[in-house]
């Protein structure tokens, strides 16, 4: 992979949340037009390798470069103009409980274009119906499903036309078919409108369907990268364990935890 | 014990700081935040409108209490005329504002810190912030400014109906001569106790909003985290309230 082609490269990473470490040296680069997985065992970071990409915490060590610029170097007002050609799926939706679906969509398209009326109308009923919501447009956030509102906010993701989309666990909580509707819609989205998709995620049965690249991450470093057929014959422990979904290897079943014999025989009291 | 108490206040004066950083910056955003008046609007009609039953019911209370006892008071004197001046310059310079914002704290505030705390648990914030919109900007600062926009507002109206409940009882029930308790009052009330009354409605205004938007935007992101910070809300805006009246009382002595 060449350079000129990698959206968001990330290199020598480290970051320490209270004392523990959380990234060790990480390289990843993630290459345009592509949809690039990031997985890995719940703990390992994966959110907030996401919060990294997007400049909501400071990296410790090591750079993080997003469509050419750097984000250590970038000022608040600098980051934000960076942040319009992102848009982010978070796992809640995230939707703005006060607003209507309709005022949700159109909420990026008031705080930051003056277009008229007419026109914020048209864009967040194309973009609502690309989710094959349009006709959910004058519901509140309250009265959607978990899948619905996610689609919602995907629609509001879109509606500035970002150049990367980032989904954070996408398939969290919801059932086949509308597991099956946002599989698609990362697919089709990705290349529709020429994106660049950054999908987290530990579900291996979606993630295979829809990543091009994918980047396995254990303890704070990457294990294992390639296609999603590469990954299932990896010659390595820990990547069969995650991609087969085997209870115990070397990622422990036990949280670290003092002799189990000794602690059940221990008298009340002792530790 | 010595290190605890010491401990407490380092702590206590860096909350205080942070809350006047924060002060600051909502007032650095102030003027950009005035040109989009009907997020303003909204948020007076939540603070402000939204509390008017309250503050009227209360109002109409206290005046007749007011009526009750300062007629019983002043008739052991033989001057139940002064019950207009005595309970219009009760309310304008001291009970309204104080009662106001202990009622404003209670709904609105209160109303003000679990949204905000909410809308940050849910992830709102951090997907303003994602579509490159400051949330304080665009959430915390106009319900500060409604907040205190409202507040004078509220106390004014707290009077007025305050002031009706003491004429009520005083007048209409207890005999008082209606034309002595207006004329009296009109007499007494000087400019001076209606501007120590719209000082302290300003002053806990603004108090009170930023306490409200603070402990809210500063909450933990979980549920003991709101409720924690809807405590704190309620119970910081009284004592400072307090603290703070006594205070501007002192000075227009």
């Amino acid at each position: 992979m060449n350079q000129s082609a990698a959206i968001v490269e990330i290199s020598k990473l480290d970051y320490t949340v209270g004392g523990r470490s959380v990234f060790d040296g990480l390289d990843i680069e993630i290459p345009l037009g592509r949809v690039t997985a990031i997985m890995g065992p719940s703990g390992t970071g994966k959110t907030t390798l996401l919060r990294l990409i997007t400049g909501q915490v400071q990296a410790d060590r090591g750079s993080i470069r997003v469509a050419g610029e750097d984000l250590g170097a970038l000022s608040r007002s600098g980051l934000y103009v960076l942040r319009r050609r992102m848009g982010m799926l978070f796992q809640n939706g995230a939707l703005l409980t006060d607003l209507s679906v309709f005022e949700n969509v159109a909420f990026p398209l008031r705080e930051h274009t003056n277009l008229p009326e007419r026109l914020i109308r048209q864009l967040v009923l194309t973009k609502l119906q690309a989710v094959g919501l349009r006709g959910a447009a004058g519901l509140m956030p309250a009265e959607l499903s978990g899948g619905m509102g996610r689609r919602v906010a995907l629609a509001r993701a879109i509606v500035m036309d970002p150049e990367i989309l980032i989904y954070d666990e996408p398939f969290v909580g919801l059932d086949p078919i509308s597991m099956g509707v946002i599989v698609r819609l990362i697919r089709r989205l990705n290349d529709a409108l020429g994106l660049t998709s950054i999908v987290v995620s530990h579900d291996v049965q979606e993630i295979s369907t829809v990543a091009d690249l994918v980047y396995l991450l254990s303890g704070g470093k990457v294990v294992a990268q390639g296609t999603p057929q590469q990954l299932k014959s990896y010659p390595s422990e820990i990547v069969r364990q995650f991609m087969g979904g085997l209870a115990d290897g070397p990622v422990p079943f036990h949280f670290p935890a003092p002799d189990y014999f000794g602690e059940l025989l221990a008298r009340d009291g002792e530790p | 014990m010595l290190r605890n108490l010491l401990a407490g206040l380092t702590r206590s004066l860096e909350s205080l700081g942070a809350t006047s950083r924060f002060l600051g910056r909502l007032i650095i955003y102030t003027p950009g935040a005035l040109l989009r008046v009907n997020l303003i609007v909204e948020q007076v009609y939540n603070t402000g409108t939204l509390s008017l039953v309250i503050i009227m019911l209360s109002g109409l209370f206290v005046g007749m209490v007011l009526g009750l006892q300062g007629f019983q008071l002043l008739q052991r004197f033989g001057s139940e005329e002064a019950l207009g001046s005595a309970s219009a310059i009760g309310l304008v310079r001291e009970l309204s504002p104080v009662i106001t914002a202990l009622l404003f704290a209670g709904r609105a505030g209160t109303a003000l810190a679990s949204e905000i705390g909410l809308m940050r648990a849910t992830d709102q914030l951090s997907a303003m912030e994602m579509m490159a919109v400051d949330p304080v900007k665009r959430v915390i600062v106009p319900r500060f400014l409604g907040g205190v926009i409202a507040m004078p507002l509220l106390v004014a109206i707290f009077s007025v109906i305050g002031i009706y409940g003491a004429q009520l009882v005083g007048v209409q029930i207890m005999g008082v001569d209606s034309g002595s308790f207006w004329s009296q009052m009109q007499a007494s009330v000087e400019l001076r106790d209606i501007r120590e009354g719209i000082v302290k409605s300003g002053v806990f205004g603004v108090a009170c909003s930023l306490i409200a938007v603070y402990e809210g935007y500063h909450s933990t992101p979980t549920a003991e985290g709101v409720g924690l910070a809807t405590t704190r809300t309620v119970v910081t805006s009284a004592v400072v309230v307090l603290f703070l009246d006594y205070l501007i009382t002192a000075m227009f002595l």
